[in-house]
């Protein structure tokens, strides 16, 4: 009976031996780690080392029948949280070691060109922090609603959940983004340049009922929003903005934020730039004026070529980008092939999107996928045949107000290339005739 | 300037009709409001986490601290990352220099040339310095290193001593220098479809410039300047 057993053992770690050497290296491993073939376990293990480059070349197409067809799978609850298939593990937020000092105060990038649809998976949304991601215990945070009110308070998460709650779609982008670009281009990756912008369902409490709850006096026209961080982030927000549409975050995609982007609680501000978006929320404090705070002053102010600075320049004007193909995803051959892109403005809506092949000089208008909708990213299409020769790939977009994206040397024009924030220029793609992808400027 | 998208209102205005009509209009003399919950923060909790300062002053604790005292303050706190002169070692600010640089091709932007307010660099240090200890300074620290991190700057004399009185009256070399009104749009590009331009030259190429981190694989610490 045992000696059985082990024979059974011994010959499904040959057959166990025999697939992997068709599997890629990551998913043999996971094949023989699954558990059916434990006895022969170290033997296999000792004789894997020597059949790799095997291994990488071989299919299951047809008419193989493949491994994971013949045998049974983990069970539900091995990953009781469930994480993307390994063979995704390229798909990963990424940062630029030569851009700040230190990564507690940093940016990690959106991998934009491996993104589908217009959700950011919660793993995948950029970060930006200025004294790291802190730990913070729910049951141990409070927020506390202060200043000009009749009555102020203090509430528990629980509190704040009591609530009535409402659920938007909106993008969240740096105003950085891209901000590297100025002067040429740098960098060839449309993650790098452009995957500071996240799009996430947004669930928590209106701004508008919490004030209403304590109180505004009449005096009170802005609004001091203050993150748990050790950084302590604070931004003015004047009342117009607070009350229209801003809210209070505590879930992202159906559940709760992610440690990155403020747990437990966060401020929404929907289509302003990213840093009024206070994560770790602890303070909202009521005022007759601004507090004119390092981020508004030092930071997040836009030196014009004559020396003086934009300061208060909330808004996240309308951009768009292809995403495919771009510099991580070339063209794979002639012939037909679906250019792909997001579009997005922080005055609402996308109106529409155009695309042009030859650097801007015709342009044909992309459709748009649904939904389409207020201060969200927008997804959009065009059907393109590709001859095979040199093209330059752009895109443009046109939001409710009229307002059109404009070109890098229109915005270099108005603004110089020391205004660091706020570019949200035309992205030009250069495809060369190989089908690769580059990151070009236009004169 | 901007313009917003709704007026704005007290009430919530996109609360429903339902709730809105139930909201009883609440004076100043309620205790609650309409759904009542949390707790009433107190004087003493307002005081302890309410730590933003103003430019005219509000929100400056009592205390006092001079040039003198903040070198010492600032060599033990602060020079190991922003430098003895406040000149920025490595990637870390530069607190100092950079006068009448901001027209030029590459301004550098201080605490002296850039900075509008003094208030702000109270607030600043207090809540966010030093980088690894935050909030680990006393107020009286606070203040002295304040007043030396401008006299670094020649906004203040070396017999300057920094308190909640002398402080909102320090004047900014560059307090002039901002608008606080987005004057956004300030581009209007043209939707035009069919030959646009005569030309087209591309000017530059992010190709062979070597600063991008690699996309596939682990994370890229490869690529540092
Ligand atoms: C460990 C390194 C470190 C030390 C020590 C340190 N700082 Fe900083 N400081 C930083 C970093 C990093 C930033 C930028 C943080 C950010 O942008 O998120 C900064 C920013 C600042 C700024 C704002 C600069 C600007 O232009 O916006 C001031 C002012 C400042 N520090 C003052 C101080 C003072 C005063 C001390 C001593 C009490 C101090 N720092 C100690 C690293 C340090």
């Amino acid at each position: 009976m045992l000696g059985k057993l082990r024979r059974l053992n011994q010959d499904a770690s040959k057959i166990a031996l025999e697939e992997s050497e068709r599997l890629p290296s990551e998913e043999r491993r996971r094949f023989l780690r699954s558990g059916l073939f434990t006895a022969g376990g170290a033997m296999v293990g000792g004789a894997l080392a020597g059949i790799a480059p095997k291994a990488l070349a071989s299919t299951q197409f047809p008419p193989e029948i493949p491994p994971w067809t013949r045998t049974l799978g983990p069970g539900v609850v091995t990953d009781p949280y469930g994480v993307p298939s390994p063979f995704e593990k390229d798909v990963i937020r990424r940062n630029v070691p030569w851009l700040t000092a230190d990564k507690v105060s940093s940016i990690s990038f959106t991998p934009l060109q491996h993104l589908k649809g217009i959700i950011t998976p919660n793993g995948l949304f950029f970060e930006r922090h200025h004294a790291g991601r802190p730990e913070i215990d729910p049951q141990q945070h409070r927020l506390m609603i202060h200043g000009l009110v009749d009555r102020p308070i203090i509430l528990s998460m629980e509190d704040l959940q009591r609530f009535p709650s409402v659920s938007q779609i909106n993008f969240i982008e740096c105003p950085a983004n891209g901000g590297m670009e100025w002067r040429g281009a740098q960098l060839n990756s449309l993650q790098f340049l452009h995957g500071m912008v996240s799009c996430a369902e947004w669930t928590g409490v209106r701004l508008s009922t919490l004030l209403q709850e304590v109180g505004i006096k009449p005096e009170g026209k802005w609004l001091l929003a203050e993150g748990a961080d050790g950084a302590a982030m604070t931004r003015s927000i004047p009342l117009e903005k607070a009350l229209d549409d801003v809210i209070v975050a505590y879930a992202q995609n159906g559940e709760a934020l992610r440690r990155e982007q403020g747990y437990p609680i966060r401020l929404v501000v929907p289509g302003w730039e990213g840093n009024t978006h206070v994560k770790w929320l602890r303070r909202l404090e009521v005022g007759d004026k601004p507090w004119m705070q390092r981020e508004e002053t030092s930071k997040y102010t836009d030196l014009m070529p004559d020396g003086t600075a934009h300061g208060f320049t909330w808004v996240m004007e309308a951009k768009s980008v292809i995403t495919s193909p771009c510099p991580e995803m070339p063209l794979k051959s002639k012939g037909v092939c679906q250019i792909e892109g997001l579009a997005w403005s922080g005055r609402g809506k996308v109106k529409a999107v155009d695309v042009s092949v030859d650097g801007g000089q015709n342009w044909q208008q992309a459709q748009l996928r649904e939904p389409v909708m207020s201060k969200s990213l927008t997804r959009f299409s065009l059907e393109w045949k590709w001859d095979g020769n040199p093209a330059l790939l752009q895109s443009r977009v046109i939001d409710e107000t009229g307002y059109v994206q404009p070109t890098l040397a229109q915005l270099k024009q108005a603004r110089g290339t020391n205004s660091i924030y706020h570019k949200n220029a035309i992205q030009t793609w250069k495809v060369n005739g190989d089908g690769s992808v580059v990151n070009v400027q236009l004169s | 300037m901007f313009s917003f998208h709704k007026t704005p209102r007290l009430l919530a205005s996109t609360c429903c009709g339902v709730i809105l009509a139930s909201v009883p209009i609440l004076g100043a003399a309620e205790q609650t409001g309409y759904y009542g919950y949390g707790e009433p923060a107190t004087d003493e909790q307002i005081a302890a986490w309410d730590i933003d300062v103003r430019p005219d002053g509000m929100g400056l604790p009592e205390g006092s601290g001079s040039v003198d005292e903040g070198m010492a303050v600032f060599e033990t706190h602060c020079a190991s990352c922003h430098g003895a002169f406040g000149e920025g070692m490595g990637r870390y600010p530069k607190l100092a220099g950079g006068d009448g640089s901001l027209t030029e091709d590459r301004p550098e932007k201080t605490v002296g040339s850039y900075w509008p307010y003094a208030s702000t660099l109270w607030d600043y240090i207090h809540r966010a310095m030093p980088f690894f200890a935050p909030q680990s300074l006393t107020d009286d620290q606070v203040y002295a290193v304040t007043a030396y991190v401008l006299n670094l700057n020649y906004i203040v004399e070396a017999d300057f001593v920094a308190n909640k009185e002398t402080l909102p009256q320090v004047e900014m070399p560059n307090h002039d220098g901002f608008i606080w009104e987005d004057p956004r749009p300030v581009v209007n590009n043209e939707r035009c479809m069919e030959n646009c331009k005569e030309e087209v030259t591309v000017s530059e190429s992010a190709a062979g410039k070597n600063l991008t981190p690699s996309t596939t694989g682990p994370l890229d610490e490869g690529i540092t300047e």
